[in-house]
């Protein structure tokens, strides 16, 4: 990575980049705080309270929990896995493309990777923050039984990075967005469905399992559903976090590619 | 190692740009004082845009070399940036922000401190007659001022060099004079400036120097006067005939101008004095529609050096 620190403050030059996504966030969001908040209030009310009703009188316990707490962390992982997406296909291409103010920033001090880095860590620093108020709201919910719970807002965070930075890297290559309404079609909506969110593996049949664990939110799920129960092996939370941890890495050493031939080719 | 060979800004050498098997820049030299305002002044597709891109240390060239104030940018890109203001031809503004924001954001790239920011931000909003507006959002701004709002942000940094692409494109005749006149301003505090147009006047107007670029080589370099001097002559006779065939009227101008360029919709005669020649032409009973004597201008270095004329 070519990112550098200043010489006047010593920090990694891509804080500005962070800085610009932040403030653009902070003064563009708007309606987002209040949806942000309601969103799983309204989400665990229904599905969790309303569903896990009839899954308790007719099932008893999912996993070895109620209804409700068994899908509370996964409503973690979906949320911040849709910032990662949000933040990174159409904002990124109007950045690259349409409205072109990273090339208005690559023509200042920052370098590409500057401009990638900043990009990502502010995706990360978003869905943590957003990790904390899902914590408590889950909490409120009484689904949190261990001290591991308290990760689950750097767990939001690594989701959140899986998925932006191959999306980042992959926006900034493409000249239309025409790709990105199937990607969400056919990759995103099923993801979310069928990644062991609303019900566990082992509900799937045998011969399916190994495609479900192969999804990349499959992990975020479990790793937040471990975090929020304080189950989980050892083997297998390591498993999680390689996995998430490879994609992000993907991401950012392609991103560094295709970020570096449209902005400076 | 800084090699500040006396007053260049910037040096550039046997430039070539590539993209895959498209060459858009052939091998160009030259150099730009501090304090001057430089000019290329070209076609859409001259290379224009891609050199200027290498001028602000944002593109490396496939070959060649390029200096910018005594260092390399492969090497010193950031510190380099660091003193070069940028107007590109797309405004790249910030829309969903408003005029202060945006140029409050871009103050953030160049690491300047919160109150610098302020200050210059005020000092700019004002330089670019934007105070009013400061806090509307810039996607109801016009063309013209968003336009100002992108000069403006190219000055946060108090650059040494300001480098702009195509400066008034799409500008009405009354906003394109309000910057030219800012420009003026800017060179007349030391800052050095490049500048690509396809407007001849405004290459006349504002550069001391300029080379003349077509499809990526640089055909001829000088001041407009001297390129003036040097490829057309004193004054033009522009004559339009209705229906005529051109063919025949070449042969029956020729004798009256030192040269002759058949364009489709006129024919302009090269000469040294105008009303002289049209007086003659007249009195040898060609009668043309109408008829123009003007000065000489880059208009017509440029159709003399690339039989073409500069705004297709």
């Amino acid at each position: 990575m070519t990112t550098s620190l200043d010489p006047s403050t010593g920090w990694p030059r891509w804080r500005r980049s962070w800085w610009y996504h932040a403030t653009f966030y902070a003064r563009t969001w708007r309606g987002s705080t209040m949806s942000a908040v309601l969103f799983p209030i309204f989400f665990l009310a229904s599905l969790g309270v309303g569903v896990g009703k009839l899954v308790s009188a007719h099932h008893g316990l999912v996993a070895g929990q109620t209804y409700l707490h068994f899908i509370a962390p996964s409503l973690l992982a979906t949320s911040t896995m849709q910032i990662g997406e949000g933040e990174s296909l159409w904002p990124v291409l109007a950045s690259v493309k349409w409205i072109r103010t990273y090339h208005a920033a690559a023509a200042t001090p920052l370098e590409p990777e500057d401009i990638l880095i900043g990009k990502l860590t502010w995706v990360a620093s978003r869905a943590f923050l957003t990790g904390i108020v899902y914590t408590v709201i889950i909490a409120m919910f009484g689904a949190l039984q261990s001290w591991w719970s308290l990760t689950m807002p750097f767990i939001g965070a690594l989701v959140a990075l899986a998925f932006s930075a191959p999306l980042v890297a992959y926006a900034a290559s493409v000249d239309t967005d025409a790709s990105f309404i199937t990607i969400y079609r056919f990759a995103f909506v099923p993801m979310f469905l069928f990644s062991a969110t609303f019900y566990p593996l082992s509900a799937y049949p045998g011969y399916l399992r190994p495609v479900v664990q192969f999804v990349p939110l499959y992990h975020g799920v479990a790793l937040a559903r471990s975090a929020a129960f304080g189950s989980g092996s050892l083997s297998s939370t390591l498993g999680h976090l390689a996995y998430l941890t490879a994609m992000a890495t993907v991401g950012v050493i392609w991103g560094r590619r295709t970020m570096r031939r449209r902005l400076v080719n | 190692m800084r090699v500040m060979s006396t007053n260049h800004i910037l040096e550039a050498r046997q430039l070539v740009k590539r993209f895959d098997d498209f060459e858009a820049v052939k091998g160009i030299d030259f150099v730009i004082e501090r304090g001057e305002s430089f000019g290329f002044l070209g076609p859409n597709g001259a290379g224009k845009t891609s050199t200027m891109r290498m001028m602000s240390a944002v593109s490396h060239p496939t070959s060649g070399s390029i200096t910018i104030f005594g260092l390399d940018p492969s090497e010193h890109g950031p510190e380099i940036r660091g003193r070069i203001g940028v107007v590109p031809q797309e405004d790249t503004l910030e829309l969903e922000l408003s005029v202060r924001q945006n140029l409050e954001m871009f103050g953030r790239y160049f690491d300047l401190s919160r109150r610098v920011i302020r200050e210059r931000a005020a000092e700019l909003l004002e330089f670019a007659q934007l105070s009013e507006r400061a806090n509307d959002k810039v996607d109801d701004l016009s063309g013209g001022l968003k336009r100002r709002l992108t000069i403006a942000r190219g000055l946060i940094n108090r650059p040494e060099f300001l480098i702009l692409d195509e400066p008034t494109t799409g500008l009405d005749p009354q906003a394109r004079h309000l910057l030219w006149e800012r420009l003026y301003r800017l060179k007349r505090e030391g800052v050095t400036l490049a500048i690509t147009t396809h407007y001849m006047d405004e290459a006349e107007q504002l550069c001391d120097r300029l080379v003349v670029m077509d499809r990526g080589a640089i055909v001829a370099e000088g001041t407009p006067r001297d390129l003036i001097a040097r490829h057309s002559s004193r004054e033009v006779v522009e004559l339009r005939f209705g229906t005529d065939s051109h063919e025949e009227l070449h042969s029956r101008l020729a004798p009256f101008a030192e040269r002759i360029e058949v364009l489709p919709d006129r024919v302009l005669l090269y000469v040294d004095r105008g009303d002289d020649v049209l007086q003659q032409i007249h009195s040898a009973g060609v009668a043309p529609s109408s008829a123009l004597v003007r000065r000489s201008s880059l208009e017509d270095v440029f159709l003399r050096l690339t039989g073409r004329t500069l705004v297709d």
